[in-house]
């Protein structure tokens, strides 16, 4: 019997090219559930966009649909391009924190402004994992990486906070053990207009897990563990904070998405 | 017939650019190429495009390639600086066979430079301006006029060659207005397009584009920046897929060298007393310089080269072996002058190079420079 999945998998590319341990099986499970429960047979009318990093391989070449896998950091603009001349499909960016938040972090931060209608999922491991686990603008502080050998001495960015922020309609961060929650934040992102952002927070067996002496069973249990649900949060001090991974729906709203926008200066 | 119209070089770019159908814009202000722009964000939603600023360059030419994508002819504009920040995106268009147009509104560099100012450093920028062996098509104009012809040109082999074409206009022609002839008939190339599963990146003809797939068809299309085959799936590793790939790349467009070369010769091509050759604002002036040195009985040929990427080197050698001397005008310290070197030696070619404070070079100096010249 053939996984019901299956059908949203390059069959020549199975099984991927992951290391094995790596959050972005989860990831991508959880996707593909959103998919079939949203009642999508082929994925026809998405177009992925991806940049450079081991997430943007998820799309490029695994998922069988239209793919344009691009410059590092430069997912976004080209997600925006084609929304723009075909508002009609479903435009859907995936990337790594190093591409999204680090290298393309202008264009997060400018596309959350705008309320562009894309989604965007980002997945957050901490480092650059593909160049071999270089700090990344994410890494919590202290830890050691290969370019921070006595630990890093800066503070890690919020990337949910930020894109709330500037404007998007819906932002979720979820760790991969929080599997039903990430799928579910999936499925709601897929249904609004706007800017969606969903970051997942991923071990990286390769880089990190393996460096820090944890298994990759492990590591989701130490993120579980060390999550705090986002209304909790605030009770917290901001070292205590900085300490804990926030997970839980950062803002859910309904604002008019770009495409809305340029309609309705145009009828003034 | 034509229409006429009192237009600016930056102006009649733009209204070219709509002729030859473009409906996406996303561009990023810089001096001197932001009349431009402003003249799109007005006009194109009114004709039924799209128009979009840019958070800056590299967010701007990124969304003109996934706009080009998506199928629309697509274009920005910029100047020297913003231009380099394109770079990267401009290669990742020649890899993935993408049609669309830089308008490079030159300024005076290096650097922020004299900002307002024009100049024609940009040359090598356009060819070579990007890693990796990669081949582009880099057009240019002398007048408003030239400039309208010139960006329907730029979109026409653009489409027909999927590669990304540079359009260079140094700011005296961009903010120079006079009246533009529009001629009625008018060449517009559209891409070709499939909705059938084919080789979208590769082709037997290295001179013949693919046809460009169509999103959203169910075709499941890869587009990748990596090394691919014809169906778009990467091979990294294959030195013979590369091989083959960036030597088609090379050849699309050097192998259409004659097809897509656009030049102007006044004067005798078969030879004489001085041949100028020289390009964009500096072209007009080299023609202007040709009626004062005939006045004084020099023979005087100009080459104006309106094509700027591919070269036709059989065309400057034939041009220039029958010309006593040769001058190579330029508002840089010396570009274009290789390639005449390259064609006929370092013998009787004379470049003369001027730089800074906007100032055209007159030409009454460049009359009296040849004159020295000539005179030695």
């Amino acid at each position: 019997m053939k996984h019901p999945y299956l059908r949203y998998l390059r069959p020549e590319n199975v099984p991927t090219v992951f290391c094995p341990g790596c959050g972005i099986g989860i990831v991508m499970k959880a996707l593909f559930q959103a998919f079939d429960e949203l009642g999508y047979e082929t994925l026809e009318e998405f177009v992925f966009v991806s940049g450079i990093g081991c997430s943007a391989w998820i799309p490029s070449p695994h998922i069988l649909a239209d793919s344009v896998h691009t410059l590092h950091g430069r997912a976004i603009p080209v997600a925006t391009g084609i929304k723009l001349v075909k508002p009609d499909l479903n435009v859907l960016v995936i990337g790594g924190d190093g591409d999204i938040a680090g290298i393309g972090g202008n264009h997060l931060l400018h596309a959350a402004r705008r309320n562009m209608d894309l989604m965007v999922i980002m997945i957050n491991n901490q480092v650059y994992g593909m160049t071999g686990g270089q700090l990344a603008p994410t890494t919590p502080y202290g830890m050691k990486t290969t370019t921070t050998p006595y630990g890093n001495p800066e503070e890690p960015m919020d990337t949910c906070d930020i894109v709330a922020s500037a404007g998007a309609n819906y932002v979720a961060r979820w760790t991969v053990g929080h599997y039903l929650q990430l799928k579910d934040a999936f499925k709601k992102a897929m249904e609004k207009q706007g800017f969606r952002f969903v970051e997942a927070v991923s071990q990286c067996p390769s880089r990190v897990s393996s460096r820090i002496g944890l298994s990759p069973a492990d590591h989701i249990k130490y993120y579980l563990r060390n999550s705090v649900d986002i209304r909790k949060a605030e009770e917290l001090l901001p070292e205590e904070r900085m300490e804990k991974i926030i997970v839980g729906e950062y803002v859910d709203r309904n604002k008019p998405g770009y495409l809305e926008k340029i309609k309705m200066v145009m009828r003034r | 017939m034509s229409e006429k119209y009192f237009w600016s070089g930056n102006i009649a770019v733009a209204e070219g650019a709509l002729r030859a159908g473009v409906t996406f814009y996303a561009g990023y202000p810089i001096t001197p190429s932001s009349d431009l722009m402003e003249y799109m964000a007005r006009e194109l939603p009114k004709r039924g495009g799209v128009f979009i600023q840019g958070e800056d360059e590299l967010s701007s030419i990124n969304m003109v390639i996934g706009a080009s994508i998506a199928g629309a002819k697509s274009m920005t504009a910029t100047s020297g600086p913003g231009y380099s920040l394109m770079q990267e995106a401009l290669g990742l268009a020649v890899m993935l066979e993408v049609p669309l147009v830089v308008v490079d509104v030159t300024r005076l560099g290096p650097s922020t430079g004299q900002a307002t100012k024009s100049g024609q450093g940009d040359l090598m920028q356009a060819r070579w301006g990007r890693h990796g062996d990669q081949y582009t098509v880099v057009y240019t104009a002398s007048t408003p006029e030239e400039a309208y012809i010139m960006a329907i040109k730029s979109f026409n082999t653009s489409e027909k060659l999927r590669v990304p074409v540079t359009f260079i206009i140094d700011e005296l022609t961009a903010h120079l207005w006079e009246t533009v002839r529009v001629p009625d008939n008018i060449e517009v190339v559209d891409r070709r397009l499939t909705d059938a599963k084919t080789r979208y990146f590769d082709s037997d003809n290295p001179l013949e584009a693919p046809p460009m797939p169509m999103l959203g068809k169910g075709l499941n299309i890869l587009y990748t920046s990596s090394t691919h085959d014809g169906f778009g799936y990467r091979k990294t590793q294959d030195p013979e897929v590369h091989r083959r790939l960036v030597e088609r790349l090379k050849e699309k467009v050097i192998g259409n060298t004659s097809e897509v070369f656009e030049y102007e010769i006044i004067g005798d091509p078969d030879g004489g007393d001085v041949g100028i050759v020289a390009f964009g604002s500096v072209a007009r002036v080299a023609k202007e310089t040709k009626t004062i040195l005939e006045r004084e009985g020099i023979k005087t040929s100009v080459l104006n080269l309106l094509t700027l990427w591919p070269m036709d080197y059989e065309l400057l050698r034939s041009f220039t072996e029958n010309m006593n001397v040769v001058i190579v005008p330029e508002m840089n310290l010396g570009q274009l002058v290789y390639d005449i070197y390259q064609v006929r030696g370092r013998d009787s070619v004379y470049p003369y190079n001027k730089i800074g404070g906007g100032e055209p070079i007159y030409p009454r100096e460049l009359a009296g420079f040849i004159k020295e010249v000539v005179g030695r």
